[in-house]
């Protein structure tokens, strides 16, 4: 049940404080997203400039960067993803617990970028896990970076406790583990994850 | 620095029957390089290397060349005999014609090593070894006891190029993985056709969108002609 705003203002300036578990829940959460401590390529550089003093990724309460996917609740795929080191990052994006998020920063990350039409590079983390926000750029500048976590807070936000948008780690039967792809002959078997990426078709 | 002629020959003074050719190079910047023969590699690198005045300490650079066969085909004049009637009577006579003969130059894989000297403050000189072809003899002897700073480099070259250097102390793949079976920097290699989605194709991509797409509307045709 939500509470009617305009009494909840109205009982606020009497000193009275409502909320609901939802609210208060999705408040704690979004203000304490810990990313993983990981870097892929030159788009980590900028990540790294954002937790520092002057774009201070503190404010938004993401400042405790974790050595483990244990303990991290957000994966920021900062760079580009070569064929030889998208398995590992499935691996690592299956071993974080729930709830887990994913931002896929800059052109490579999203599509391959300037090394898509190469050999060696996944042509976007997205055929493997679910991204939920995708920042382009090449790389991007830090504010674009926060403006990645903004959205992505306000997603959590957004996300409701029960019904069919609940969050993953609140329904039983959602897909918890991701397969890894195997490293083929010629290429990463499959090369893509259909029920992650479906491919899409073009109408030409 | 001494040039490439006279390297040529110092080397053929210390490693008798060492076998060095020179490959020149037609362009402004005339950087001629030398080729070295397998079984003497070793004894002129090290030669290149402890020579007192040469000293190429410093190992720059090592890349690999791919050349693919080559179908040469040309015009050569044969002289043979045919047997003619001039003025009612038989005779032998000697005809000249042009024949175009075809003749397969087989490839081979190649890699160049750039080398100077930090002590004497000169270089390049670049030395080259080819294999025999670019299918089964791709043996090549690594000059990685001579120079250590070879050994990543020719992992690359292994790697890219699929050039297995004999007496390396660590030949592995650098960059694909382990099970991976081409060698992508070689001109007949083909990549994986994985351009599913190409919102903004164009060229080489345009092109196998488009065969995508064909292939596309011919399973839908099928699927509607077995409706």
């Amino acid at each position: 049940m939500a509470v009617d705003q305009q009494l909840k203002i109205e009982l606020g300036k009497q000193g009275v404080f409502v909320t609901t578990i939802e609210e208060l829940y999705n408040w704690g959460r979004k203000n304490s997203v810990w990313p993983m401590q990981f870097g892929l390529a030159c788009c980590a550089i900028e990540m790294i400039a954002t937790t520092m003093a002057r774009y201070d990724l503190a404010r938004f309460g993401a400042e405790v960067f974790r050595p483990s996917p244990r303990q991290a609740d957000l994966m920021i795929i900062s760079g580009t993803v070569t064929k030889k080191m998208a398995p590992q990052v499935v691996r690592l994006y299956n071993q974080m617990a729930e709830p887990r998020y994913v931002i896929a920063m800059g052109a490579c990350a999203i599509s391959g970028g300037p090394f898509k039409q190469g050999y060696n590079v996944l042509k976007g983390i997205d055929r493997y896990i679910p991204v939920d926000v995708h920042i382009p750029g090449c790389p991007p500048r830090p504010e674009a970076l926060i403006q990645a976590f903004m959205t992505l807070q306000k997603k959590i936000d957004g996300q409701p406790l029960t019904g069919e948008e609940r969050p993953r780690h609140l329904n039983p039967e959602a897909q918890g583990e991701f397969p890894v792809p195997e490293q083929g002959a010629h290429d990463l078997e499959p090369t893509s994850n259909p029920g992650v990426w479906p491919i899409p078709v073009v109408i030409r | 620095m001494k040039t490439v002629e006279e390297i040529k020959a110092a080397i053929e003074v210390a490693v008798p029957g060492a076998g060095v050719e020179i490959v020149s190079n037609p362009s402004v910047s005339g950087q001629h390089s030398l080729l070295i023969a397998h079984s003497h590699a070793l004894q002129v690198a090290q030669f290149l290397r402890d020579d007192s005045e040469l000293a190429l300490d410093y190992l720059s650079n090592v890349t690999g060349v791919d050349y693919l066969d080559k179908e040469i085909s040309e015009k050569v004049k044969v002289t043979r005999t045919v047997t003619k009637t001039v003025d009612g009577v038989e005779q032998q006579v000697e005809e000249t014609v042009d024949e175009t003969r075809k003749r397969v130059e087989p490839g081979y894989l190649e890699t160049v090593y750039h080398l100077f000297s930090v002590a004497k403050k000169h270089g390049p000189v670049i030395i080259r070894m080819r294999t025999a072809n670019r299918t089964d003899q791709v043996e090549m002897p690594s000059l990685t006891p001579i120079w250590r700073g070879a050994e990543l480099q020719e992992r690359e070259v292994f790697d890219l190029y699929g050039v297995v250097f004999t007496g390396h102390p660590d030949l592995r793949r650098l960059l694909m993985w382990d099970e991976f079976k081409d060698h992508p920097m070689r001109k007949d290699y083909v990549e994986p056709d994985d351009f599913e989605y190409e919102p903004t194709a164009h060229d080489q991509v345009l092109e196998r969108a488009k065969q995508h797409a064909a292939a596309e509307k011919a399973a839908i045709q099928e699927g509607a002609e077995a409706r």
